[in-house]
């Protein structure tokens, strides 16, 4: 093993150790697990750092540990694949854990469950480095699911709450559906390739008919779409900030969400060479992109705002992927990381500074109180809202001007109606909760957040504000752009460029929409210009349907879940117990019935035994003779 | 050394047999000596059975640890023993199960102790006798024999409807059995008709000429018996009322030993004796099986006996490994056959949790259960990692089965496999919100009933853990590192699929013959 195989394969190795330390010795350890554990993810941090710029200076490779399942013609290994694209992510990945890690030590500080928080968030981070590493789709999946797995006990992590539970078990049965997708897909891969491995696969998907491809894509894309919470799989997420505030800035934002994006970017032979595939995906992005924002107009929670603004933004990478754009997608996949990593790191200080607090009916004026968490999550809210020179700005408006210049008019329109709403929606939050007229409990001390929490808030905010920059100069040039490109040569060009309209000019109009969003959102809540009430009774029934998250979960119930569990009862009740067992009980009845007769036959006397027996030997005899 | 390599198999048959003689002078009142010896000799059964795992070549199909004597000339029938990569692990479950299930009853079994522990060895002699039998006769016999310790078993040392489910249980499995009898004396006849030699050798009456609408008869014959221990759907009604009743010793010897021997059943007797009718029949067999891995699932679903739905889930659990065996190809077979052993550790586990929850709080009635997790830090922990490698999740023993009989099956039966393949839903959403109902909510029932349970609720002690230990580890070592199953199972597996495939060449030619006469 040469040294940067060597740095590649430590870089899961400490959080795994620290899963297992913190697992079975956690009790030992106390306060201090949260210090070692966020140190264990500092060294995979700088060890993908330093594999980063081994692979930026000289090139990728892959490597295999051990040989795993070995069954006929199936042969899977323990394998890795270090390439520009798994690079990027991996720094993004530990970089963003470390601090959510450093962040988790104030805010589950005294938590009766700190070393198993702490265990699993460890788990969670091994995983989803694997995820990113793997170079066979077996890996994958195993690690696809194992991130989940993680998201499931984390949301559950306050087990004692019904409805904390309730999202745990929602998030994973969900995601199961996606994943049952997502595995066929694997099996009708592997029918068609006979192997798992990647670069075998990408060779031979030019020659593949295209409608095999279409239909495996469209199957891998089950896959991300649970897990990447789009329509209509996308469910689970709002509940599932149930879990501890890190816990959804780290997996419900930053990384494992994102796994659907990367799966597609890593995929990117296969889709691009299915482009029905692909249109597939743009049109469920851009529908979840602004059905997820409409959703978020209304809602009071927080949390479940930004969750639902997660949701939209991942509706935006698909969009990116959906029209070959990949290094688009990732780019705003690694700049949304940051910023609504931070925006939910800084929801969860204004919970942590109220309390618990999470309605914003019962907040105002918390500028002066926590100024430092308000100034933090305005550069996160601005990211969002893509106004220049935050982070937002630049990888969105990417995503939205190759929209465009591609000729995708339609979803371009409701890409930047969702950039409004998105403005709007943020600021909204933004305004009621820190500057209109304070609906504080009198009695609750409000207070700012230790350094141990505000520290990575400002280190986040930094990120959001300057990670932008990589992506200039604008679009094709960037040095995001020609550092990632070189991963998508391989790919099949079914969208090309039909536009040229300049970078300025759209994103004149990105950033209009932007501010008309966050103008709207101060009008209606610091100028009061308009009593919102009025637009509330208004609009009453796009009101509700935006407030009631589009009846969704209720129709789900309605539709699917009620009828399933009567007919599984008729199963149990009338099919097995009656119809089956009742044969059943029938027959041996029949022979009970029988033998109460038949036992006449057993009548003790020695001459009726001998006659039946001789009957029964001149019948066999007869039989042999006339055979 | 030479001897004990040379009868191995009949030292470990055996043992356990002649270690009752150890335990029959001991007065029946001193329990803890006779459970504790009883307890520490099927250990040493496990450690001899650990020798054939240590000695088993792996690269090689041929049966190994032969042992061949005459038993009774005048019908050919031989005291013929042997053991091939399906069967050692085989061997290794249950020995290793019934340490484990000894372990679980301290507490469980509190009458009749001497009588529980005797009847408990004799099973497992009964046990590896049919696993290790290479004549069909003594296969027969140890088959039969079987049925005897367990029917006591359930029927004594069982809960509510016990004589009921004990007397279900046999006459299902007897009625089965004996149909079965009939077809395996009918192929031995056949064989003396073409060959002029009476032999019950398994091997020889491999190869017996039976005409393909013969063979369907026959496998039909066969298929009923072994179905019924599977169990396949629609002959699965005994195993909820037999796993629900039987007290936990006896559900994990059921659920971990019991229903693989219809598998084997399969895979060892009807497939190679009648492949043809086999390769005919083969597409109902998965189609019933599918049936039972969605019937399983949807009806554990609604279970509201936590130990009844840990029965139904074998349903769906079992069906899965038709499909694996029946589509008969390479890698679904291996999946069949590493998913036999990963049903007898994951659900042999699910039992004993469920048999201590119900030794705490005396109900299994869900609703009335909840708010463990709480209380028992240690038993949710290793409840929950049971419950996982059952989900299937992937670095997990059930994950690698279920892939691979999937992954293989998909070749032949596309739709069928995606049909089972969404069984992976159904298993989360059954397994996942019983966890929840049991251990995390609170008990939506009166409070006197359970919740008073619960305040006193221990967590495991150092006994119950020590008797789950070894199926935890198993499920991460199979989930991590299944090579040294799979290389052992393997070569077993290719030699299987080759038979099958060469009957394939000659059914095909001979249809493809027919079809030229025809014409």
């Amino acid at each position: 093993m040469d040294l940067k195989t060597s740095i590649a394969w430590l870089i899961p190795l400490f959080p795994l150790a620290g899963w297992l330390l913190w697992g079975l010795f956690g009790k030992y350890f106390k306060g201090l697990s949260g210090y070692i554990a966020s140190a264990f993810i500092g060294i995979s941090f700088i060890l993908s750092v330093i594999l980063f710029f081994i692979v930026a200076y000289s090139h990728g490779f892959t490597d295999t540990l051990y040989p795993w399942v070995h069954a006929g013609i199936f042969k899977v290994g323990v394998s890795a694949v270090v390439d520009r694209l798994s690079v990027i992510m991996l720094v993004m990945v530990t970089g963003v854990s470390t601090l959510v890690h450093i962040y988790s030590i104030g805010y589950m500080q005294g938590d009766k469950g700190f070393s198993r928080y702490f265990s699993f968030l460890n788990l969670f981070v091994f995983s989803m480095i694997m995820l990113v590493m793997s170079n066979n789709l077996l890996l994958l999946y195993v690690f696809w699911e194992a991130v989940g797995f993680c998201s499931y006990i984390l949301i559950g992590f306050w087990y004692e709450k019904k409805s904390a539970s309730d999202a745990g078990k929602k998030a994973f049965i969900v995601n199961r559906i996606g994943d049952f997708g997502f595995a066929v897909g694997i099996f009708l891969l592997f029918f068609a390739t006979k192997t798992l491995n990647y670069e075998k696969i990408f060779s031979m998907v030019p020659a593949m008919p295209v409608l095999t491809v279409t239909i495996i894509a469209l199957l891998l894309f089950a896959g991300a779409v649970g897990k990447s919470a789009q329509f209509p799989l996308h469910v689970w997420l709002p509940d599932a900030m149930e879990g501890p505030t890190p816990v959804s800035a780290l997996i419900h934002a930053a990384t494992m969400v994102t796994a659907g994006v990367y799966m597609i970017a890593r995929f990117h032979v296969l889709f691009s060479y299915s482009p029905t595939a692909s249109e597939v995906v743009l049109i469920v992005g851009t529908f979840t992109a602004f059905f997820a924002a409409f959703i978020a107009l209304t809602q009071y929670d927080i949390k479940r705002i930004v969750a639902y603004s997660t949701v939209s933004q991942l509706g935006y990478m698909f969009m990116a992927v959906g029209i070959g754009s990949y290094t688009a997608g990732i780019f705003h996949l690694i700049s949304h990381a940051i910023f609504k990593g931070l925006l939910f790191l800084t929801a969860g200080s204004v919970m942590h500074g109220l309390s618990g607090e999470l309605d914003l009916r019962k907040m105002g004026g918390l500028y002066s109180k926590m100024k430092i968490t308000a100034i933090t999550f305005i550069v996160g809210g601005l990211a969002l809202s893509g106004i220049p020179p935050f982070s937002g700005f630049f990888s969105k408006d990417a995503i939205l001007a190759d929209v465009y210049n591609k000729g995708f008019y339609f979803a371009w329109a409701v890409g930047e109606i969702t950039a409004l709403m998105t403005a709007f929606y943020i600021f909204r939050l933004i305004f009621l909760a820190f500057f209109a007229e304070s609906k504080v409990d009198k009695n609750l001390h409000v207070h700012e957040s230790p350094k141990i929490m505000t520290l990575p808030m400002i280190i986040m905010a930094f990120f959001a504000l300057t990670i932008g920059f990589i992506g200039i100069p604008p679009f094709n040039h960037s040095i995001f752009y020609n550092f990632l490109h070189v991963d998508f040569l391989n790919v099949n060009n079914f969208a090309p460029i039909v536009n040229n309209t300049p970078w300025y000019f759209l994103s004149l109009i990105s950033v209009a929409a932007g501010l008309i969003g966050i103008y709207i959102a101060y009008l209606l809540y610091i100028r009061k210009a308009v009593d919102p009430e009025k637009i509330k009774s208004m609009f009453k029934p796009i009101y509700a349907l935006s407030y009631n998250k589009v009846y969704i979960d209720e129709i789900y119930d309605f539709l699917i879940v009620k009828p399933l569990l009567a007919f599984f009862n008729f199963l149990w009740k009338v099919v097995d117990i009656k119809v089956i067992d009742g044969a059943v009980n029938g027959i041996a009845g029949a022979f009970a019935g029988f033998s109460v007769k038949a036992r006449k036959i057993q009548n003790g006397m020695l001459m009726s035994y001998i006659l039946t027996l001789s009957i029964g030997a001149v019948a066999i005899l007869f039989y042999y003779f006339i055979r | 050394m030479d001897f004990f390599m040379k009868y191995l198999l009949t030292i470990l048959i055996f043992f356990p047999t002649a270690s009752i003689f150890l335990l029959l002078p001991i007065n029946k009142k001193n329990e803890s000596l006779l459970r504790n010896l009883s307890t520490f000799l099927s250990l040493v059964e496990f450690i001899i059975s650990y020798y054939l795992f240590v000695y088993f070549k792996p690269d090689t199909y041929k049966f190994q640890f032969v042992e061949k004597f005459n038993w009774i000339p005048s019908f050919g029938a031989s005291y013929f023993l042997g053991i091939d990569g399906v069967s050692l692990f085989l061997i290794l479950l249950t020995t290793l199960l019934t340490f484990v299930s000894l372990l679980s009853s301290y507490r469980y079994i509190k009458e009749h102790v001497k009588e529980f522990v005797i009847l408990m060895l004799l099973l497992e002699t009964f046990m590896l006798g049919t696993f290790a039998a290479l004549d069909i006769l003594l296969f027969y016999l140890f088959w039969e024999f079987m049925l005897i310790p367990m029917y006591f078993i359930i029927g004594m040392w069982g809960t509510g409807r016990r004589i009921y489910s004990a007397v279900k249980f046999v006459l299902y499995t007897l009625a089965g059995s004996l149909i079965m009898l009939f077809g395996l004396i009918y192929i031995f006849i056949m064989h003396y008709n073409q060959t002029g030699n009476f032999t019950f050798n398994l091997l020889r009456l491999y190869h017996t000429n039976i005409p393909a609408g013969l063979q369907i008869l026959l496998f039909i014959a066969l298929f009923l018996g072994f179905a019924v221990k599977v169990p396949i759907f629609p002959f699965h009604t005994w195993l909820p009322d037999a796993h629900t009743e039987a007290p936990t010793a006896g559900s994990v010897i059921l659920a971990g030993v019991l229903l693989k021997f219809g598998v084997y059943g399969f895979f060892r007797f009807a497939i190679p004796l009648l492949p043809t009718a086999a390769l005919i029949l083969a597409p109902f067999v998965i189609v019933i099986g599918v049936v039972g891995i969605l019937y399983g699932a949807f009806v554990s679903i609604v279970q509201r006996d936590l130990k009844r739905l840990v029965a139904f889930s074998s349903v769906s659990h079992m069906g899965f490994i038709m499909l694996g065996l029946f589509a008969l190809s390479a890698i679904s077979v291996n999946g069949a056959v590493i998913q036999l052993l990963n049903h007898g550790i994951d659900t042999g586990a699910l039992f004993l949790f469920v048999g201590m929850i119900y030794e705490r709080m005396h109900t299994r009635q869900i609703k009335d259960l909840g708010g463990i997790a709480k209380k028992a830090p240690i038993l949710t922990t290793l409840f929950l990692i049971s419950v996982l490698a059952s989900v299937g999740l992937p670095g997990l023993n059930g994950f690698i089965g279920e892939f691979l009989i999937l992954i293989g099956s998909f070749r032949y039966y596309p739709v069928l496999t995606i049909i089972a393949a969404s069984g992976i839903i159904f298993a989360a959403v059954y397994l996942l919100w019983m966890f929840q109902r049991v251990m995390f909510d609170e008990s939506a029932t009166s409070p006197h009933s359970s919740e008073h349970h619960a305040e006193i609720f221990e967590d495991m002690n150092l006994r119950e853990i020590v008797t789950v230990l070894p199926l935890i580890i198993l499920m991460f070592l199979m989930g991590f590192y299944p090579a040294p199953f799979l290389d052992r199972i393997g070569p077993t597996v290719l030699h299987f699929i080759s038979m099958i495939n060469h009957h394939k060449i000659v059914y095909n030619a001979i249809k493809i013959k027919a079809g030229l006469s025809n014409a």
